[in-house]
């Protein structure tokens, strides 16, 4: 550990340690767009810069390391200052339209934009072409709206291991690009929406036919029900409808995630689920039925089948995507109540 | 797994087989890319031409049903040169010699031969395995489901324990399952022949804790499995089939046999659409999805985490209709929440004694054995030694199956999945996006065997096994070897019209579902 002043205040943080992360164990906060702690840090935003005593120019929080007796000033005059004219040439050729864009609520600079008091009148500068023409129906990209942090290809590139996605072209021109600009389909793209999932603003966003504004959803922390690696999830809820689902820091999947963790979540809400009990009439066809009636029949020909062939004519599937609970009880079920150990799943298969 | 998902970063050398894990597990395919990015060696063996083949140092393309000689014929060059740990296998093993003694037989050469390979890459895979400071394992069902199933486990596990690549970070044998919750219901004894925590059916002091706990007097015979129970039911020894929350109609092998099993027995089936299998059904329970419902998942590296319920179900949470069922068969039951039903289980099951709902909130989940309360849980299984005192070597014989020798049908289909879908597409056919990624089945066939069937790229053709016969798009990519095909399962009308339901495994009763016979035809 090293002592380090942290705004006038004495603070022992681990040697080797970046100054923004000194600051976030402090609980000071500092603006961030391209930083994300799985990534190799950038520095290529710049909003979060500090001043250091001694150092000629600001620091950039993320890529400056802490060293002993360092004096740190993270709202400085100077660098609030600086941090509002970046936010001012950010904003000069962003597609300012929170009052449709979905991100709002739920994007950064529209929140540092706010916090630093910014004038957006300030600044106007040309804005780029909106649509980013691609194949994919997952997803797509509003370059209008990109701020080139970066963090969608350092994802691609560094996490997800595919680099999609790179920094092309120089100046104004630089955008976010496949190689050469080519369909992403063809660049190799498998649609896990990591990109889109840690894009600070409005730039990529899921081709979603929910329409919702952040502050109407709450976020339920969950298990993705797909495969085996259990990968954390929040859902998105809004009136009782799951309208997104965003990747959380599990032990196994790190925020990362894949397709249909992402995307593939409109079987929770879909028209065709089951709402009723169905039973076959004499026709041979379904019909709907109570709970009572149905759960009675089932346990009335259980109770039959038993008296007269014994219970292990009896066989229980269990299910690999029901709850631990749920398996327990029904193996108990079996066992217990029906009197076999004719309980099963489909690990096989 | 052995070792948690992540920790395949670590190692120095990965060895896949059996797994196409950038479409299968997504999230494990991308650790393994970065890990190869950084520098990881990494081994491929499959008969497909999986993604992951392409940035592998060496990749064996296999003939469908051959991974137990493969096996053996690597052990057979780290025997050969000496690249075993003898340490690890002195201290922590037994049967080397059985097995030292049974793979001289299983030469480079000879193993090239049944494997359709060449021995100089074997010998390659050999010495990149072993001579590797932590090599990992990882494999799935192209391992697990063949009629010897078992048997190619036993070689992966012999190839880790000659090797002393256990018991530490970037090491294991580390099966990826497939499904979110398979390792959970098989660790709650949803298994014929075991209760939670796999305490053994027909063990007097098992069936005694559980008699005494539940109030009941339990059968110590074991049960059917599946693969058994369908079959008895067209022998009239099974009346009743009571199925949760699977698919079984189109996931199983010779899914046409299955469905007369489903249609003969009084069916009742529990799910959230009207899947193939609720079709048959003579009642129908509409469940509860995940986001429905509170409870635990427990994902393939034995991390036990929450779920939690987020909207209301629009059927009845299956825990529900379990305690209804229970009650109504005259056993009286009552539990105010999943967390009961949690706790009473945690109570009967040693590696899970430890964990409760506000624990696994504590530490992000927990992984068991976690017997006690305050134990951090176990990440990575065998450190020190291995759980039972010694690793068993066990040395078995490769035999090829029979489906790869049957007049008339010489082409091996092994089954696939696809990223996008998932299972039988209950779930994932209901997202427009992906179905329009994926509209349906195929199979997958070399461009000589297209020419000499004189099938185009994109045609449909006619596939068939003495189970059935299927039409599908013909794909021609070099992917796949001559007389070989591959085509995924997800939707009814495919790949499990052709399985073999009958051969099973003799001790896990798995059907061969990655190998079967067939001929393909032109319209």
């Amino acid at each position: 550990m090293i002592n380090i002043f942290l705004n006038g205040s004495e603070l022992a943080v681990k040697e080797g340690s970046t100054v923004l992360e000194a600051c976030k164990g402090a609980g000071v906060s500092i603006p961030t767009f391209c930083y994300d702690e799985r990534l190799k840090a950038e520095g290529s935003c710049r909003i979060c810069v500090v001043e250091v005593e001694g150092a000629p120019k600001l620091m950039p929080s993320c890529s400056t390391l802490v060293a002993p007796g360092m004096r740190v000033l993270t709202h400085s005059p100077k660098v609030v200052k600086l941090r509002k004219k970046l936010l001012e040439l950010m904003l000069s050729n962003h597609e300012i339209s929170c009052l449709q864009c979905e991100k709002a609520g739920n994007c950064l600079l529209q929140d540092y934009a706010y916090e630093y008091e910014v004038d957006t009148e300030k600044t106007k500068g040309r804005k780029k072409i909106a649509e980013y023409a691609s194949s994919n129906k997952f997803f797509s990209l509003d370059q209008s709206k990109c701020i080139l942090c970066g963090r969608c290809a350092r994802t691609c590139s560094q996490l997800q291991a595919n680099d999609v996605w790179a920094m092309a072209g120089r100046g104004f021109e630089t955008e976010v690009s496949t190689p050469f600009g080519i369909d992403m389909e063809e660049a190799g793209c498998v649609h896990c929406g990591n990109c889109v999932s840690v894009c600070p603003v409005g730039a990529l966003k899921p081709n979603t036919r929910h329409k919702f504004r952040a502050w109407e959803t709450r976020k339920v922390r969950s298990t993705c029900a797909y495969c085996g690696v259990g990968c954390q999830i929040d859902l998105l809820v809004k009136d009782d409808k799951v309208v997104g689902v965003e990747p959380a820091g599990g032990k196994s999947n790190n925020g990362l995630l894949c397709v249909k963790g992402k995307f593939a979540f409109d079987f929770i809400n879909h028209k065709d689920r089951l709402t009723e009990p169905l039973i076959r009439g004499e026709d041979g066809r379904l019909r709907p039925a109570s709970w009572d009636e149905a759960l009675g029949l089932v346990a009335g020909k259980t109770k039959e089948i038993r008296a007269e062939f014994g219970a292990d004519a009896i066989m229980g599937l269990s299910s690999a995507r029901v709850t631990n609970e749920e398996n327990y009880l029904f193996m108990k079920y079996m066992r217990a109540a029906v009197g076999t150990n004719n309980v099963d799943h489909c690990a096989r298969l | 797994m052995t070792n948690p998902a992540a920790d395949v970063k670590n190692a120095d050398v990965v060895f896949i087989t059996g797994s196409n894990t950038t479409e299968a597990h997504p999230v494990i395919g991308a650790y393994v890319k970065q890990a190869v990015n950084r520098g990881t060696k990494l081994i491929v063996a499959d008969p497909i031409r999986i993604p992951l083949a392409e940035i592998a140092d060496v990749y064996l393309q296999i003939k469908p049903g051959t991974s137990l000689a493969l096996s053996n014929g690597m052990l057979n060059v780290i025997f050969a040169e000496g690249l075993e740990d003898k340490e690890y296998i002195g201290k922590n093993t037994a049967g080397a010699e059985a097995l030292r003694e049974l793979v001289a037989e299983y030469t480079p050469e000879r193993t090239a031969e049944i494997c359709g390979v060449k021995a100089d890459d074997i010998a390659r895979a050999a010495r990149m395995y072993a001579s590797a400071g932590a090599a990992s394992i990882l494999y799935c069902m192209g391992i697990t489901q063949h009629v010897n199933g078992v048997n190619n486990v036993y070689g992966l596990s012999n190839l880790a324990l000659s090797t002393g690549n256990l018991g530490k970070p970037g090491s294991g044998v580390n099966p990826l399952r497939g499904q979110n919750n398979v390792q959970g219901a098989c660790d709650m004894g949803a298994l014929p022949d075991v209760y939670t925590g796999y305490q053994q059916v027909g063990s007097p002091d098992a069936q005694k804790k559980f008699e005494d706990a539940w109030g009941a007097k339990l059968s110590g015979e074991k049960g059917m499995p599946s693969t058994v129970a369908l079959p008895a039911v067209l022998e009239d020894k099974v009346k009743m089939l009571y199925v949760v929350g699977e698919n079984p109609a189109v996931s199983d092998a010779d899914n046409q046999h299955a469905i007369k099993a489903f249609k003969k027995a009084f069916l009742v089936v529990q799910d959230i659409f009207l899947t193939e299998t609720a079709e048959l059904a003579d009642v129908v329970l509409p469940a509860a999805c995940f986001a429905e419902k509170d409870g635990t998942f427990t994902n393939s590296e034995r991390c036990v985490q929450r779920v939690r319920k987020a909207v209301p179900p629009k059927g009845m949470a299956d825990w529900e209709i379990f305690v209804k069922l229970m009650n109504l068969m005259g056993f009286r039951c009552h539990y105010d929440e999943p967390e009961d039903i949690f706790n009473e289980m945690a109570a009967l099951t040693p590696s899970y004694a430890g964990i409760t709902y506000s624990r696994i909130e504590e530490n992000n989940g927990l992984n068991w054995p976690c017997p006690a309360n305050g134990h951090p849980g176990t990440p990575i299984l065998h450190v020190g030694a291995p759980i039972k005192g010694k690793g068993e070597f066990k040395a078995v014989e490769w035999v090829p199956s029979q489906e790869a020798q049957m007049e008339g049908f010489p082409v091996l289909l092994t089954t696939s999945r696809l990223q996008h879908q998932y299972h039988t597409r209950t779930m994932t056919g209901k997202t427009r996006a992906i179905e329009e990624h994926c509209p349906g089945s195929f199979v997958q066939i070399n461009p000589k065997d297209a020419e000499s069937w004189s099938i185009e790229d994109g045609e449909t053709v006619r596939v068939s096994s003495p189970r059935g016969s299927v039409e599908a798009r013909a794909i021609v990519t070099d992917g796949l070897k001559e007389g070989t095909a591959s085509m995924p399962f997800h939707w009814a009308d495919s790949a499990n019209v052709l399985t073999n339901a009958e051969d099973l495994d003799p001790v896990s009763k798995i059907p061969g579902l990655k190998l079967a016979g067939v001929k393909i035809e032109k319209l």
